[in-house]
């Protein structure tokens, strides 16, 4: 008689049952045949002999119930009837089956069967959209294209192959008249050939200078220069001032000649090369030699 | 213990060049102590320079084993480095009947030769490129227009890769996926007269697919996106690139299959790129994963070039190449990877 009551003192409450899970504030019953789902005294199906569930087997819903009468045998202990498509129909089904059975169980099985009538419309909808497909991902595959990603990229020298790329775009000329440097690849050829030419001329040179003398002026001077001593010379009278107008003229000259200097080199870099030859000759040793000689001259000619 | 190994360690340090630090208050007990253990060390152990009959694994002290290891690598650099004067002593020696230098082996150098290399000179190959998909557009007929959009419901992150990648790529426009299906975009696109779909997909916030259609009925290529760096977080990086249109450079891009992937990454991009601009993509193709950057150069003469990266940078690695337009079940696949088949062999690359 009392033997409910006995199974749920050995089974629910505080005690163990193997359909039991746990959790910090609620118990549940992992029974298949429970109806709510929690481990409860009314609804756990074994310590309870009169028992109704709702349940679903691909798509269509059953009502399963259990009676006293049949405690006894097992194997047909559940009722399985099966259930309308229509969910109105299916809720009569459910009223005219439990019919005097506990309002707490019908209640439940009709909430039930609205739950599982509401995810299999959500699961039809969702199967007409796109579905998301989940790709599993090998760790060690994973790892293993990290690393080679890695690797290429070391190997990869991806600003040198850019910037060689560019260049050569450069080179060939796919850039047009854009940029300036054409003229320095002309100038460099131009070089080249004058380079060639230096050589043979150089050669030239040196055949000459073994044996011929000649008084020439040199490549700096200019006639321009002399006469502007003697104005100088004429202007001042003293030996100070002469001397001041000396180093004047001498830092005149020096600068004269740096911007001389200056001058060639500066046009011998823009445009054609042509005073290589003449380049060569000048050296700066020349132009202590003047400074030395023109006083001795000046206080001479004083 | 640790003061008795500190000592051990100190006397250890007369032995050797300057290693430890001398320590000087020591308890003289404690010497005297490990007196006696030193000698039978010593003797087991011998100078640093005659070779030891016994392994350096054999010393049970962690830190002497530890510094005998470490004067066996330098006794081995040094062996080393003695080696490789010698060899260029020999070399200079002999001058001109030297033997030619050994080049390094590396993987490119390795590489399985992939029968499907393009010869530049192959009419096959030039006929193919005349009459596919993207004859169209190398004919001038077209102008690309792309249309960029994600998966579904679409993080910061993807939906601000997106954006950059349409300040990359000219006449790119990005509309926001509202769980639209990818064969009813496909001809809505057509009829617009968008020439390629790009969607990003996306899988825990951050990028990591690429699919890229072309679309008059053009191929469908399916990449792995990685290492997504969006701009904020590119070190030294330069302004916003402008509206220019950025000139393309494909790199290695050999086999038949690199070929075509190679021309519909060119096709993403119109026709002449304003040089006024100064932005160049690049599309780099290293063992089988391209690497996309977006610089601004500026030539300094005519030997240097300098570079200034802006923009996004991403990898991608081609997983499938399907002939129609996107249809994963029923499309027809030119090229799919197959990891156990292609990735058996470390010197075998596809593209």
């Amino acid at each position: 008689i009392c033997r409910l009551k006995v199974i749920w003192d050995l089974i629910g409450n505080k005690s163990f049952c193997s359909y039991k899970v746990k959790t910090k504030t609620q118990q549940f019953c992992r029974n298949e045949y429970n109806i709510t789902g929690l481990c409860n005294r009314s609804s756990c199906p074994l310590a309870n002999s009169q028992y109704a569930t709702v349940r679903e087997e691909k798509g269509l819903c059953y009502l399963y119930m259990k009676v006293i009468e049949r405690a006894a045998f097992p194997a047909r202990m559940w009722e399985k009837v099966k259930l309308d498509r229509n969910y109105a129909k299916a809720l009569e089904q459910i009223d005219e089956n439990l019919i005097y059975w506990p309002r707490f169980i019908r209640h439940k099985c009709k909430q039930r069967l609205t739950k599982i009538t509401q995810y299999l419309i959500r699961i039809r909808k969702l199967t007409l959209k796109r579905q998301r497909k989940l790709v599993p991902l090998s760790r060690k595959v994973e790892r293993r294209e990290k690393r080679r990603e890695e690797k290429a990229l070391i190997a990869a020298q991806l600003e040198n192959a850019i910037e060689k790329e560019l260049l050569d775009r450069l080179k060939q000329g796919t850039y047009g008249d854009i940029y300036n440097f054409p003229i320095h690849a002309f100038d460099k050829a131009m070089e080249k050939q004058e380079e060639e030419t230096e050589s043979e001329e150089e050669e030239e040179e040196d055949e000459e200078e073994s044996g011929t003398r000649e008084f020439v002026a040199e490549d700096e001077f200019e006639e321009s220069d002399l006469s502007d001593f003697e104005d100088m010379n004429n202007l001042k009278g003293s030996s100070d001032e002469e001397e001041d107008a000396e180093d004047q003229s001498s830092e005149e000259e020096e600068t004269e000649e740096e911007l001389e200097e200056e001058k060639t080199k500066a046009k011998s870099k823009g445009k054609t090369p042509l005073k290589g030859p003449i380049r060569k000759k000048r050296a700066y040793v020349e132009i202590e030699y003047e400074q030395e000689t023109e006083p001795a001259q000046k206080s001479k000619a004083t | 213990n640790a003061t008795t190994s500190e000592s051990v360690s100190k006397k250890k340090g007369k032995t050797k060049k300057v290693k430890r630090k001398v320590k000087h208050d020591e308890a003289p007990v404690q010497e005297m102590e490990q007196a006696e253990g030193e000698e039978t060390e010593k003797k087991s152990e011998s100078g640093p320079c005659f070779p030891p009959t016994f392994s350096v694994s054999e010393i049970k002290n962690k830190q002497r084993r530890h510094s005998m290891f470490l004067k066996l690598k330098e006794e081995k650099r040094k062996q080393k480095l003695e080696l490789k004067k010698k060899k260029k002593k020999e070399r200079k020696a002999l001058g001109d009947k030297a033997p030619p230098k050994e080049v390094p082996k590396t993987i490119e150098n390795q590489r399985i030769y992939d029968e499907t290399t393009v010869n530049p000179e192959d009419e096959e190959v030039a006929f193919d490129e005349g009459t596919d998909e993207f004859s169209a557009y190398f004919n001038r007929l077209t102008n690309p227009k792309v249309l960029i959009t994600t998966s579904d419901r679409p993080r910061g992150r993807t939906v601000r890769f997106c954006e950059q990648l349409a300040t990359v790529i000219p006449h790119a426009h990005v509309y926001y996926r509202r769980g639209l299906a990818l064969k009813r975009v496909i001809p809505q696109c057509v009829s617009r007269g968008f020439t390629y779909l790009m969607v990003i997909n996306e899988d825990r916030k951050v990028p990591n697919g690429l699919v890229l259609c072309h679309l008059p009925d053009g191929p469908t290529a399916h990449f792995k996106v990685s290492n997504v760096r969006l701009r904020k977080e590119m070190k030294r990086r330069g302004k916003d690139p402008t509206e220019h249109v950025p000139e393309v450079i494909l790199n290695n891009f050999t086999t038949r299959l690199g070929h075509s992937i190679g021309r519909m990454f060119a096709a993403l991009f119109p026709h002449d790129p304003q040089f006024v601009g100064r932005q160049v993509a690049t599309f780099h193709n290293q063992r089988d994963f391209i690497f996309f950057r977006f610089h601004r150069y500026i030539f300094k003469n005519e030997k240097k070039v300098g570079i200034q990266e802006l923009g996004p940078r991403f990898t991608l690695k081609l997983r499938s190449l399907q002939k129609g337009t996107f249809d994963s079940k029923f499309g027809e696949y030119e090229w799919v990877h197959k990891r156990h088949e292609m990735d058996s062999s470390r010197r075998k690359f596809h593209l």
